[in-house]
């Protein structure tokens, strides 16, 4: 399998698999917030492991992240990702509070953890729903993990599977952000597919000889 | 001291050796483990990310061997002695081997860190190198940072800031 080569069709496949992901949960927030949200063109992005990290900002950065795997035909991990500026304005709009993720003595803060947590889940969620839709493939998404941590250490939890047939990863990224303001960010989504779940994915989707 | 400090900086699945006054460093360590190993006396030091524990998990056609602790860890011997260190006076330090989310598939992929701690210390074992001191396992991200000239590793986290072992 050549891991780091995919045609234009292919790449266009995976687009459609994180138009299709992200619009769904973009839709969730919408309805969420009952603001208007927005989503970019997804990215399929392959990159070496050190570049995935630096995708968020290098391996030092700190993110929240909640993470699901997949189990099924299409194996993979899919992430929700805020910066911490994004989580803390996504926290406020939801909760209406001016709350901070830590107070001053970097002690969490219970209810804006709890609120992420449950945006978090809920898009995640319709994510998955609406990529198994789509595919029509029998996808069993684990119970969501939480983290917030280094963007490096987080991030390996998904490469972890692919590391051991490639020193590539092939990352569907899609951005979600509040309409009007293009550079107001409300997340993104990181679908990291198994090396074995493309020619699943492909074949769902009605293009095979992907070898 | 006038000279410039340089910090090398060693990537996921990378590794690369140091001489004082220089420094060596690794980012976001998560499941991955990095090891120190190190001449003290010729301030001479390398650096491992190492990613997986057992290199009979490669499926590629071509190993990366800074990418399995039983490759890593004789490779990063073999390029410190080329440069310098004495095999008889390298000394160890371990940081990371984390398991960042507490999943409940018990599959192995997912136990990533702890076997990544213990296959590095299988290794180390079979070298001779003694284990000087560790910071491993936990659920956190670790930056770490090694200085040649005195033999201090120094471990970032984000709930517990900086310490050195």
């Amino acid at each position: 399998m050549h891991f780091n080569q995919l045609t234009s069709m292919q790449k266009d496949v995976l687009r459609e698999i994180g138009n299709i992901g992200a619009g769904n949960a973009a839709t969730s927030l919408s309805k969420l917030l009952n603001k208007k949200i927005d989503m970019q063109v997804p990215a399929v992005n392959i990159v070496a492991f050190d570049e995935v990290m630096d995708l968020l900002g290098g391996p030092e950065n700190l993110i929240v992240a909640i993470m699901f795997r997949i189990h099924g035909d299409a194996p993979g991990t899919v992430f929700f990702i805020l910066s911490m500026e994004e989580a803390v304005e996504l926290v406020n709009e939801v909760t209406g509070n001016e709350i901070t993720l830590y107070d001053d003595d970097q002690v969490p803060n219970d209810l804006a953890i709890s609120a992420l947590q449950e945006i978090g889940n809920i898009l995640t969620g319709s994510y998955l729903s609406a990529l198994s839709d789509f595919t029509d493939l029998d996808l069993h998404p684990s119970i969501p993990y939480f983290g917030i941590d280094m963007a490096g250490a987080i991030l390996t939890v998904g490469l972890n599977e692919l590391s051991q047939v490639s020193d590539y990863a092939i990352i569907i990224d899609t951005k979600i952000n509040k309409k009007k303001h293009m550079d107001g960010n409300m997340g993104q989504f990181f679908f990291l597919p198994d090396p074995e779940a493309f020619s699943k994915l492909f074949h769902a989707l009605g293009i095979n000889g992907y070898e | 001291m006038n000279k410039m400090q340089t910090v090398i900086k060693v990537g996921i699945a990378d590794l690369n050796i140091v001489k004082a006054p220089d420094t060596i460093r690794t980012s976001g360590l998560g499941s991955c483990v990095g090891a120190v190993i190190y001449d003290l006396p010729k301030k001479i030091a390398g650096m491992a990310h190492v990613m997986l524990p057992d290199s009979s998990l490669n499926k590629q056609s071509n190993l990366n061997e800074s990418k399995y602790a039983d490759t890593a860890i004789p490779k990063l011997i073999e390029l410190l002695v080329e440069n310098g260190a004495r095999k008889s006076s390298l000394q160890a330090k371990l940081a990371g081997g984390a398991q960042m989310f507490q999943l409940s598939v018990s599959s192995d992929t997912m136990r990533i860190g702890p076997r990544n701690v213990e296959a590095v210390e299988r290794q180390l074992e079979i070298f001779r190198i003694p284990i000087i001191a560790s910071d491993v396992g936990g659920n956190c991200g670790r930056t770490i940072e090694f200085e040649p000239e005195t033999g201090k590793l120094k471990i970032k986290t984000v709930n517990k800031g900086e310490t050195y072992i």
